[in-house]
């Protein structure tokens, strides 16, 4: 049975529908993560959890039990806000210590229970500091601790890593994926950025404008995207018009001069997806025109002028010689490399 | 760099303040050692002003019981008026800050009010509210038999604190709302979240990080109340004197101006030092915490 399930969802501000028809069910332990463009309410949706608002329809079930019952003070979320949000008139322990102290945690257990979490996330020895005088990552990191030592049901990330520089921010992404599996919290992060979404979640929530557009792991949402608007968020990718023509037998799926068995199920005009890394250079295929030609240490990007329209192509830097600009080529991929869907391309 | 550019480098600063630097000397320092000045000189009945150097107005303020009961009570007044709106204006910039929109411009202009109407209009105002037999307030109450004599307001240091109160009322929510501004639109979330009630919030969160709001409201409302001249000297009048008032009264009534400067000097040094005392105080306690 699923931990904690969303059913239904909808948030409306007015006549305004933020979050609409949105149902999740996540497991146990399980690292789920929002992503989709700014405004398209996952902060919203993050806040109907938390309780800080109330969903205009639907309802949210932590262990089968309603959640939205529950005022907010009593729901044992861990929470850690986009700004950090601490306490700047405490230490870093005080700040930790709160959420104990509001569960009447004895004192002895309190200091060991803080000491303990301001270990865990490696700020040990900084307990008497003001977070006015720590660093963002480090201020990131009480936050954290702050969210984990009251031993929530669920954490709660509304784009905790968005703060920190690139560098910082990659630290704090393998640190945050090795403590959530250390202690294994149900965790709900919120991002757009597709990165940290790919690289720590089990599974991906893509939203666009207040829907879910795809629920699926990291690897599925990238590859087989379910809709224009995922393939286009997660990465780069090429959209070519295609034909899938059934009055030949067996049918076959056309896109300029490249083409393959046609999949089962659709007909008539199709889009085919293909990431540009899954595209080779070969002796049959699509027909291009190489346009520019960028040098990136371990790989080559390819700008291409296809039948298609233009397309990208990345080659991994093997040593093998590349085509230079101007040159005409073939572009082919293996048919279980694209992802078909049964729309017109825009 | 050669020395010429050098000296105007250094000239610089000093020609574009000129100006302002002027105004400042003129119109505030010059006055002002003279009042100091002043406070030595002598003074009789018949012989008017005498330039000399005497110890005579200091000594009198400093053994007449007088004049330590009316600094007493300028400087009680002067605390009460900023405890009351300390105690009003805080709860109440933190209500205007929570309402939406609309109401937020509305009440905000009801805060500003009194800072928009005139001095004198405004204390007349409390007057017709509270001015004995024929005060508003005081004619309905006992006519509804609530109360039998008159509320006495008019020349009391009640009336004072409340009429003070009710101008200085701006300065403390403005203050305490700009510390208001600088707090996390999510920090009670946060708290929220980690298990307070709203008791708790506000007394374990919200207060502790609007306090330097609130002593930086008290310290203006604080000298701004003891130096105060218009509200003292309407509901005060000549019965119940205030430093402010009995300087003034010194000045042009009595004619003694020696010892109106002394009174004067006497009430700007003891502002200074509780207004800078208190000033580093805060700075010292909050450093840590607020930059
Ligand atoms: N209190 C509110 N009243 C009216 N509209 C709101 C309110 N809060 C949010 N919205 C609107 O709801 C939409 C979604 O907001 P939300 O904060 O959930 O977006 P988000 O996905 O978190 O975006 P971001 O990545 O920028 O944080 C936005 O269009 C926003 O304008
Ligand atoms: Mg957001």
């Amino acid at each position: 049975m699923a931990y904690l399930e969303l059913e239904g969802i909808a948030k409306q501000f007015g006549a305004q529908t933020v979050v609409d028809d949105f149902s999740l069910a996540v497991g146990k332990g399980e690292f789920i993560s929002f992503l989709g463009p700014s405004g398209c309410g996952k902060t919203t949706t993050l806040q109907m959890i938390a309780g800080f608002l109330d969903p205009t329809r639907g309802a949210i079930r932590l262990e089968g039990k309603d959640l939205t019952a529950i005022h907010p003070a009593k729901r044992g979320l861990g929470i850690v806000f986009q700004s950090y949000a601490l306490f700047p008139h405490m230490t870093a322990a005080e700040n930790v210590a709160f959420g104990l102290e509001m569960r009447n945690v004895p004192r002895g257990e309190r200091t060991e229970r803080v000491r303990a979490a301001l270990a865990m996330v490696g700020l040990a020895g900084y307990e008497d500091r003001h977070p006015r005088r720590m660093s963002g990552g480090q201020q990131q990191r009480v936050a954290l601790a702050r969210a984990l030592v009251i031993k929530p049901s669920v954490l709660l990330l509304d784009e905790p890593l968005s703060n920190l520089d690139a560098k910082l921010r990659e630290e704090m992404q393998i640190e945050l994926r090795q403590i959530q599996r250390t202690i294994g919290t149900t965790t709900i992060l919120v991002t757009h950025d597709q990165n940290e979404a790919m690289s720590l979640s089990d599974r991906i929530v893509v939203m666009s404008q207040g829907r879910i557009e795809q629920i699926g792991t990291p690897q599925e949402t990238y590859e087989k995207p379910a809709s224009a608007f995922v393939s286009q968020f997660l990465g780069k990718t090429n959209d070519f018009a295609a034909t899938i023509d059934r009055t030949s037998a067996p049918a076959r799926l056309i896109a300029g001069s490249w083409s393959a068995p046609a999949p089962a199920g659709l007909s008539g005009a199709v889009t085919v997806s293909i990431r540009p890394e899954r595209i080779g250079f070969g002796d049959a295929g699509l027909t291009a025109k190489i346009v520019t030609r960028i040098f990136q240490g371990n790989h080559w990007l390819f700008q291409c002028d296809s039948e298609c329209g233009p397309a990208t192509v990345i080659r991994q830097n093997d040593g093998e010689r590349q085509p230079a600009e101007g040159e005409t080529v073939r572009l082919a991929w293996r048919p279980e490399d694209m992802s078909v869907r049964g729309e017109a391309a825009a | 760099m050669s020395t010429a550019a050098e000296e105007r480098g250094v000239r610089a600063p000093w020609a574009l303040t000129a100006p302002a630097l002027m105004l400042f000397v003129g119109v505030l320092l010059i006055p002002l050692a003279m009042t100091v000045m002043l406070s030595f000189h002598d003074w009789g009945q018949y012989k008017g002003i005498e330039p000399v150097f005497i110890l005579k107005n200091w000594y009198e303020i400093v053994t007449d019981p007088y004049y330590a009961e009316m600094f007493w009570r300028t400087f009680r007044i002067a605390l009460l008026t900023t405890l009351l709106t300390a105690v009003l204006g805080a709860p109440e910039a933190y209500i205007l800050n929570r309402m939406s929109g609309r109401w937020k411009s509305v009440f905000l202009l009801v805060v500003l009010g009194p800072l928009l109407i005139s001095v004198v209009a405004r204390t007349l105002g409390w007057a017709l509210l509270f001015g004995g037999n024929n005060g508003l307030v005081n004619k309905l109450l006992m006519s509804a038999g609530v109360i039998r004599a008159p509320i006495p307001f008019m020349f009391t240091e009640t009336g004072m604190v409340v009429a003070l109160a009710h101008v200085m009322m701006p300065f403390m929510v403005l203050s305490v709302w700009a510390a208001l501004q600088r707090l996390d639109p999510q920090i009670e979330n946060a708290a929220l979240s980690l298990g307070a009630g709203p008791v708790t919030i506000i007394r374990r969160i919200i207060m502790p990080q609007i306090m330097p709001g609130v002593l930086s409201g008290a310290i203006i409302v604080f000298s701004l109340s003891a130096s105060a001249f218009a509200t003292p000297a309407i509901i005060g009048g000549r019965r119940l004197k205030v430093a402010a008032t009995l300087a003034y009264d010194e000045f042009l009534n009595t004619l003694n101006w020696p010892l109106g400067a002394a009174v004067a000097t006497l009430l700007l040094a003891a502002l200074v030092l509780i207004v800078v005392g208190s000033n580093a105080l805060i700075e010292r306690r909050y450093a840590e915490v607020f930059r």
